[in-house]
């Protein structure tokens, strides 16, 4: 029996697999849709309110910035996925399944996200804000103005960096009931010892992190105007690709949690 | 018109007060350019942000055309600052947006309709010779072009100030001419009050019409260019129109000689040689054109046996200034 065939009989691969991916494409999309509605708003908050911001204030911004994002970044994300159950049933109503995994998901990355937006907005130079200023802006136009559309490559590769993280998370969360990839690989591969599955699960995982990370770099690229080549006929470079630092240098550290986390489970 | 009255800027660092300006006053005339010039430090950039509230001054007052800026209420300084336009160092455009958006950015801040916002941004561009460029990115640009969509920014929402500052240490010689220039002309096209900070005494000399001296957060020396060039003993006076260093030299007494207007033309070293039977020996020397103004400024070595107040007498009367140098 060639590999092929034995994937074609192997229930865990045809009946399994499709739910599986599908499950943990809606934990990744329902918490990334969360996080970008949170962590944005937040990130943006603790730029502007930091002390030199727009409007700094400094006793709000040291609470949220030190201790609850901090706290909460320092977590274990399998620890917090724990305490936050009783929270997740008293949302969703449920404490298993991938709509309940999004509820920890969501709280594991907000934090996360917003120190990442915070870090892209902090790279907008100042003369452009007093620029903004020195015209009559308001503080909104200043952030919907100069803040969010200069910062939008960094944003854009903060957000990719935020997707990779949660397709490694909601792994994890897989296992402890969240459904997806997570449990099938956890399931079939550790459990059942079979191989085939665990594999397949692995390289799905790695597809889809490698999507979302070449997408993102597309649609960072296509938004970033700061070099001289023109957006249309943006040739690819790799000095450019590295250029917004932070999700470059993420994206391996990010990437690797996701696999690790199924492999370490053989 | 623009009037400073009184200026102090005090910050307060960590258990000390640091004086960054200390009763800065000075007038511009409407339609006129001012520089302001000093060194690093002198207390130029915490000037720029008091004139645009982007800081509070601690005491004085800035008034544009009669009204003041600095005793307005926190939520009227954006209305109060719309009436001055800016011109940064480094442009400042926004990277995301092109030249023509850049130039409506002011505008849509007043909401301003499309079709206004279209016509007034044609309008601006080819007002700094950029027609072509509408579509251009600002890292598509050069410094120049960069610095030439920052002024057709600061004009857009018509202001009745514009304040450089140091519009031109980022470029290179040939396009800080073009750029001053281009300041130049629009101040007399659009009647424009026209303060421009720097360090660069070429600024000053190009096209400025008054200039003041800024020092330790100080106006040292100030007043009209032909005035502060004539007076001989001056520090502007020495900027405006410098002379080489030159090593001391053994004999008579060496004395600097400035010359203003018609009088820098005339043969006023033959005429001293003959007069007083005196060899004149000339160590340096420099000719400027100052707002239209021609200014000679010698520096010279006498016979020992000149008698000094003859000569300070005769050059008087030639309408030369005379100084004896140290």
């Amino acid at each position: 029996m060639n590999l092929f065939e034995e994937l074609a009989n192997n229930p865990g691969i045809t009946k399994a697999l499709p739910e599986a991916v599908a499950d943990t494409l809606l934990m990744v999309g329902v918490s990334g849709f969360f996080t970008l509605l949170i962590g944005l708003p937040l990130g943006i908050f603790l730029h502007t309110s930091a002390p030199g911001g727009l409007r700094p204030m400094p006793v709000t911004n040291r609470i949220l910035s030190d201790i609850i994002v901090n706290i909460t970044r320092s977590i274990p994300f399998a620890i917090l996925m724990v305490i936050l159950i009783p929270f997740s049933r008293l949302v969703t109503g449920s404490s298993i399944g991938p709509l309940a995994a999004c509820v920890p998901l969501s709280i594991g990355t907000i934090p996360f996200f917003a120190r990442l937006v915070e870090t892209s907005l902090r790279d907008v130079a100042g003369g452009k804000i007093d620029a903004a200023l020195v015209m009559g802006s308001t503080r909104m136009q200043v952030i919907r103005k100069v803040l969010m559309p200069e910062a939008l490559p960094g944003l854009v590769a903060a957000l990719t960096t935020t997707l990779v993280t949660l397709v490694g998370y909601s792994a994890m969360a897989g296992i402890i009931g969240g459904g997806g990839l997570g449990r099938l690989a956890y399931n079939y591969g550790v459990q059942r010892f079979d191989t085939a599955v665990m594999v397949v699960t692995i390289v799905i995982i790695v597809a889809i992190v490698q999507i979302i990370q070449l997408a993102g770099d597309f649609a960072a690229r296509r938004v970033d105007h700061r070099s001289a080549a023109g957006t249309t006929r943006r040739r690819r470079r790799p000095s450019r690709a590295a250029a917004p630092a932070v999700p470059a240098a993420d994206a391996p550290a990010a990437e690797a949690p996701a696999t690790d986390d199924a492999r370490t489970r053989v | 018109m623009i009037t400073v009255t009184d200026l102090r800027k005090v910050y307060r660092q960590g258990s000390r007060d640091v004086v960054a300006l200390d009763g800065v006053s000075m007038s511009v005339p409407k339609g006129s350019i001012h520089g302001i010039i000093g060194h690093s430090g002198a207390g130029k950039s915490t000037l720029v942000r008091c004139l645009t509230l982007l800081d509070r001054p601690t005491s004085g007052t800035v008034t544009i055309d009669g009204r003041e800026l600095t005793n307005v209420k926190d939520s009227e300084i954006r209305l109060a600052r719309r009436r001055i336009g800016m011109v940064f160092q480094h442009a400042n455009l926004m990277d995301s947006r092109t030249a023509a958006a850049n130039i409506a950015h002011p505008l849509e801040l007043v909401g301003t309709s499309r079709k206004d916002t279209e016509a007034r941004v044609a309008e601006l561009l080819s007002l700094v010779g950029l027609q072509d460029f509408a579509g251009a990115y600002p890292a598509q640009l050069s410094g120049g072009q960069k610095q030439r969509v920052g002024i057709a920014r600061a004009l857009a929402a018509q202001p009745d100030v514009l304040l450089c500052d140091e519009p031109t240490s980022a470029l290179d010689p040939r396009t800080t001419d073009e750029i001053l220039d281009l300041i130049s002309e629009l101040t007399n096209r659009l009647g424009l009050t026209v303060l421009i900070i720097t360090h660069e005494m070429n600024v000053v000399k190009r096209i400025c019409d008054s200039v003041s001296l800024l020092e330790a957060g100080r106006v040292v020396e100030h007043g009209p260019l032909q005035e502060v060039a004539s007076h001989l003993g001056g520090r502007l006076a020495k900027a405006l129109i410098p002379l080489p260093a030159t090593p001391p030299v053994p004999g008579g007494p060496v004395v600097e000689l400035l010359m203003v207007g018609e009088h820098a033309t005339e043969p006023v070293l033959s005429g001293l040689t003959r007069r007083f039977d005196t060899d004149v020996n000339v160590l340096a020397g420099s000719v400027e054109t100052l707002a239209g103004e021609r200014f000679g400024r010698l520096r010279v070595q006498l016979d020992e046996r000149t008698d000094m107040d003859a000569v300070k007498d005769y050059l008087a009367g030639q309408g030369v200034s005379v100084e004896v140098a140290a």
